[in-house]
């Protein structure tokens, strides 16, 4: 299987260069709007060739998962073509070993953010915003060790109490017998406030870091979202009120928080504002997505599996493991994104020096090549951590340890408090290739 | 069978036999050794089976890979004698090998 040197790629349908904004329209299949059930057929007969996953179609349906099975199996480095207008088009790399061969070999497979960044669509070339997790060796690994002490063992230990009380607090104000968005109440209440403590943010004004986390990841062409000059604009708005507590901070002696934290290392102490915002974007979303969604996916898995709750329910020393089994099963961002610094060699496919190359987490957190039952949520499921959710190599995420806490703490509050917590509709899901997540999800407690 | 006792930072010791051949993260995770998590499965790509190799037995633990060293430089608790456990195979050379933990894996 895709062992012969095959080059994929229609390179005449490549464009030169970058894209030009605003985008094309995107080439669709004639299924849109049809029901899930329609849509995964869909994908499960359709020429691989014909199929553009990064289309938000696909993952505010939740459907996407029927093609990148196909992919496991037919073409596992596999290059999109279609809407290459809009893109440049990119490889698919959605096997476990392939994705952890791309993830730990930095030298070849580059983050820097002038070639495109981490994500499949580029960073907005007119709005460049270097951060360290957009950056190779050297000046990656000196800006990301500025930040790491925050999420330390004993910083952790530190927060450990903190974090517990409020999760009773928002917990024990939880509304009994009515619906409510436990997205709004418990995930975005949670993460902001979390958020707020990291940077040293005034807890009353927590929601703008919601905000601006949310307007980071958006897409500029769906309705109701900021468009290209507006997102500027509102990212300007976040630097300027950045800037004011840097300023309080930089002269005074360090207060332990993220913004005390850059302002006080000399890696980090000259960034130009850019990089400044770049790096808070990065802070914000990485603390505040990906916890939000595995808080809301948690609970979801749980009310689909209720043969786990009920395991759960029974042995409350299971929170553990079932925390890093949520994390691989929600795969919060689905993917990361490398450029190609040379000509290459992946899965029997050549890579040009050049090339977008995905590293589909989400896919390969479901390869059963390397797991056993990875459809399958499993709350007592053996060594549970081994997942991709958190990428691996140098840019692993930092905060992984601080996210495991959260989602720990709050599962022994629940259980220590309510019996159930029903799911009452299907979620919302976010439209997005990128942030694997939830809108809104109705739930009760009964009465 | 080789014998590597691990000694977690406040001092617990956990003397296992790990076959020959295999390396020390699993030798750690198969034992149920806490404090060894080995989360990337022995690809020196997560950095959660960080420990410190006593300075006599560095010359038969070998050298850190490129990927081993940048891994470790962003660990906050790397010291010189940092390694790798999953980077170290067992072997006859290393039997009674200390194998010394951090106090947190990152």
């Amino acid at each position: 299987m895709a062992t012969q040197l095959k080059d994929t790629r229609q390179t005449q349908t490549l464009p030169q260069g970058s894209v030009t904004w605003p985008l094309p329209p995107r080439e669709r299949p004639d299924v849109v709007g049809a029901d899930k059930a329609t849509l995964e057929a869909y994908l499960a007969t359709a020429p691989l060739e014909e199929v553009d996953i990064a289309d938000p179609l696909w993952w505010e349906t939740d459907t996407n998962h029927v093609y990148f099975r196909r992919l496991r199996e037919e073409a596992p480095v596999f290059f999109t073509s279609v809407n290459s207008n809009r893109h440049r088009g990119f490889w698919n790399v959605v096997r476990w070993n392939d994705v952890m061969a791309v993830d730990t070999n930095h030298q070849v497979f580059s983050s820097e953010a002038m070639l495109g960044g981490i994500t499949l669509f580029d960073m907005d070339p007119d709005f460049i915003m270097p951060m360290f997790i957009a950056m190779d060796q050297p000046k990656h690994d000196v800006q990301r060790k500025a930040v790491n002490p925050i999420v330390s063992g004993q910083n952790l230990a530190n927060y450990e109490e903190l974090i517990r009380s409020r999760t009773c607090e928002v917990l024990d104000s939880l509304p009994r017998g009515e619906a409510f968005d436990w997205v709004d109440k418990v995930s975005i209440e949670l993460t902001s406030r979390m958020l707020a403590t990291l940077f040293g943010w005034p807890q009353e004004r927590r929601r703008m870091l919601t905000y601006w986390s949310d307007v980071s990841t958006s897409d500029p062409e769906l309705p109701g979202s900021p468009g290209k000059e507006e997102r500027q604009g509102i990212l300007l708005g976040m630097l300027q009120e950045f800037t004011m507590l840097w300023n309080e901070r930089v002269n005074a002696e360090p207060t332990g928080d993220l913004v005390s934290m850059l302002a006080h290392n000399p890696a980090t102490r000259n960034m130009p504002p850019m990089e400044f915002m770049g790096n808070l974007v990065l802070l914000i979303v990485g603390g505040n997505d990906t916890t939000r969604n595995s808080i809301t996916g948690g609970l979801y898995f749980l009310n689909k599996n209720p043969e786990e709750y009920a395991k759960l329910k029974a042995n409350h020393g299971l929170v553990e493991n079932m925390v890093s089994e949520i994390i691989r099963y929600q795969t919060p961002l689905a993917h990361m994104r490398r450029t190609a610094l040379q000509d290459t060699v992946l899965g029997g496919q050549l890579i040009h020096k050049g090339d977008k190359v995905v590293m589909w987490y989400t896919s390969a957190n479901r390869d059963d090549t390397v797991l056993d039952n990875p459809d399958a949520f499993i709350i007592d499921r053996p060594r549970a951590r081994q997942h991709m959710s958190f990428g691996f190599g140098i840019h692993r995420c930092v905060g992984n340890r601080l996210a495991e806490l959260q989602l720990k703490i709050l599962w022994e509050e629940i259980l220590k408090r309510f019996d159930t917590i029903e799911v009452l509709e299907e979620p919302e899901r976010v439209p997005s290739a990128f942030v694997r997540g939830y809108k809104s999800m109705m739930v009760r407690i009964p009465a | 069978m080789v014998k590597i006792i691990y000694v977690e930072h406040n001092g617990a010791r956990h003397e296992v036999n790990v076959p020959e051949g295999e390396n020390l993260m699993e030798g750690a995770v198969q034992n149920n050794v806490p404090g060894i998590d080995g989360d990337c499965g022995g690809n020196a790509a997560c950095a959660t089976c960080h420990c410190y190799i006593p300075e006599q037995w560095a010359g038969l633990t070998g050298e850190r890979s490129e990927l081993e060293d940048s891994m470790i430089e962003l660990a906050d608790t790397a010291k010189p004698n940092s390694r790798l456990a999953c980077q170290i195979k067992a072997s006859a050379a290393l039997d009674g090998l200390e194998v010394l933990m951090p106090a947190t894996q990152h």
